[in-house]
């Protein structure tokens, strides 16, 4: 996919959360585009679709509360020539159809865009069932799937401009709350092609979704300390920035990867394979969510626990430089 | 197509896709047989799906939710020219695109299939996004009455009626037994006829071995406005080869160099009489 979009946004500054610019940008798209169809399961509202569904009703279907059938039916209207937003809670989406993830829409190749929304654990306190940790693992084992999960507001309306225009599967996993710009205004945006937000020599942060922001955070901390960072925002995890990743590796003492996932076959571990299977070995250090019963709070507060605000980011990338 | 020569190609389809299986020594013997009847009325003169309109959008479609009964669909789109009836000496072999459920590898399949329960969601879409667009066409699905036990054909049935798609045909291969034995015992999904009128459909019984009645039922689509159409076929798992019949044993076994002697011998008798009358 090679369309690119162009950052306007300027950096740090808060924005809209990324599931209302992702209902933004699909009300400009199905201005110009009658094929353009959203299939939901009852989450027309946590999807803030509802002003979609009112301008155009058309191209809004809604198959109740049953996420295989969901998937199912975007399938079909994939094949029926529909670009096909299937919008569900992540958790939901990726787990309970996640067969017909796998058979109707990636084996078959139909280019279903699956929107997991309020995605990792924007859902904070109401605990694991509406987590998804698990969504960059299970998809990441499919054949054919495209996986982002955007940043910040720029990457989600790029990335949804995008999708609609793709011939394959993708799933796109999009935050619930309002979230800082981090791009510059002349950033641009590519699937498979990581975007290198500041440039640095000592450690290199690779992160993806929601915890960009909390990378770049970390790498102006660092900055003060004299620890020169690097920050990469790796949106997409499959196809991986290979290129990008290796870059990293040969210019920096060490790399830190971040996401808002369990540590377990996410993008730590897609980046620590291809690492070693390249023959680079370097100080490196997976972040994101232990293996355990998680930790009860908000999307923040979750961040926190598990070391993956700017604060718990910064304090591993020194130890890991020191190699303590 | 008169009714000799549909019932004629119906015994041929048996004998080739016996022939299918014996080759590959793989495949699904009885499913495939209790279902041939009906997708030879479908092909020959329902559905209008040649491959020189295939790859448009504007023709009927059909998808096969029992994935698994594969040889009696690769036999009829080979009879019908999507594809060299040799590439079935292929089946299940090394390197093959002929696996042993559908694939859009092959030409003439346009879903993927084998995994039970999805083909009523697809179909679902597809006679959707028709009717968004303004089509005519209509979108048929074979599915197995054990294949009903998969809940996701109830989700599929629940937005197929609440949008209202008569453009959607759900045919049931009602024979009755599945892997295990009789479907009644292992866990039973009658009545179907209250069950999916219930879920607001319209349904229709029919003999889907009698290709004259199946003709008739399917020319008769949508049985009302607004509602999708379900046809309950009474069929017999293993249906033609005496030993075979209702038999769930021959869900998936491949006869022995003996049986298949049997078996043919039995068909190309069945050949005969058909050509007699």
């Amino acid at each position: 996919m090679k369309q690119k979009v162009t950052s306007i946004m300027n950096q740090l500054e808060l924005g809209k959360a990324n599931l209302t610019v992702f209902a933004d940008t699909l009300i400009d798209l199905a201005k110009t585009d009658k094929n353009i169809v959203v299939v939901t399961s009852d989450s027309r509202g946590s999807g803030k679709l509802t002003s979609f569904a009112e301008q155009f009703p058309d191209q809004m279907v809604d198959v109740g509360i049953a996420e295989q059938n969901l998937v199912g039916v975007a399938a079909g209207l994939a094949a029926a020539g529909k670009k096909v937003f299937a919008v569900s809670p992540a958790c939901f989406l990726t787990a309970r159809a996640f067969e017909q993830i796998k058979n109707d829409v990636c084996y078959s190749n139909h280019p279903v865009k699956l929107i997991g929304i309020s995605a990792g654990v924007s859902y904070g306190a109401l605990g694991s069932t509406h987590h998804s940790l698990h969504d960059f693992a299970a998809l990441r084992a499919l054949n054919n799937m495209s996986i982002i999960a955007p940043a910040d507001n720029f990457e989600t309306r790029a990335s949804i401009i995008c999708a609609a225009a793709m011939k394959t599967p993708v799933y796109i996993r999009l935050g619930k709350r309002a979230i800082e710009h981090v791009h510059e205004t002349d950033a641009v945006f590519e699937i498979g092609k990581a975007i290198t937000i500041c440039d640095g020599g000592d450690v290199a942060f690779i992160a993806t979704g929601e915890t960009v922001v909390q990378a770049l955070l970390a790498a102006q901390l660092l900055g003060r300390q004299g620890v020169s960072c690097r920050v990469v925002s790796m949106h997409t995890i499959k196809p991986l920035d290979i290129e990008a990743l290796v870059h990293a590796a040969r210019e920096c003492k060490a790399i830190m990867t971040v996401e808002e996932h369990l540590v377990h076959g996410g993008l730590g571990e897609a980046c620590a394979a291809h690492l070693l299977q390249a023959g680079i070995a370097l100080p490196c250090k997976i972040v994101g969510i232990r293996d355990e019963y998680t930790f009860t709070g908000t999307q923040l507060d979750i961040f926190k626990n598990y070391g993956m605000t700017a604060a718990g980011l910064a304090d591993a990338a020194v130890r890991l430089v020191k190699q303590e | 197509m008169t009714t000799e020569e549909i019932k004629e190609k119906s015994i041929k389809y048996r004998i080739k896709i016996l022939a299918c299986i014996k080759q590959a020594n793989a495949g699904h013997t009885g499913g495939s047989l209790s279902c041939i009847d009906i997708l030879n009325v479908l092909y020959n003169r329902i559905l209008d799906v040649t491959p020189e309109n295939f790859d448009s959008r504007n023709r009927n479609h059909y998808i096969q939710s029992k994935g698994h009964s594969v040889e009696a669909l690769y036999v009829v789109l080979a009879d019908k020219g999507f594809f060299p009836e040799s590439d079935l000496n292929t089946y299940c072999r090394h390197g093959s695109h002929y696996v042993g459920h559908p694939t859009r590898q092959v030409k003439g399949i346009e879903h993927n299939t084998g995994a039970l329960g999805h083909g009523l969601s697809f179909c679902t879409g597809l006679a959707l996004g028709g009717k968004m667009d303004g089509r005519n066409d209509k979108v048929y699905t074979l599915l197995g009455d054990g294949e009903l036990a998969e809940g996701s054909n109830w989700e599929a049935l629940l937005s197929a009626a609440h949008y209202k798609l008569d453009n959607l045909i759900a045919i049931i291969d009602y024979n009755k037994l599945q892997i295990t034995g009789w479907t009644k015992d292992v866990c039973a999904t009658d009545p179907l006829e209250e069950k999916f009128s219930a879920f607001g459909c319209s349904v229709q019984h029919v003999d889907g071995h009698d290709v004259e009645a199946l003709t008739k039922v399917l020319q008769r689509v949508p049985f009302a406005r607004e509602q999708p159409s379900v046809i309950i076929a009474h069929t017999i798992k293993g249906k033609g080869v005496s030993f075979m019949e209702n038999n769930h044993a021959w869900h998936h076994h491949v006869p022995t160099d003996a049986e298949y002697a049997v078996a043919m011998q039995e068909l190309n008798q069945a050949l005969i009489e058909v050509r007699r009358c």
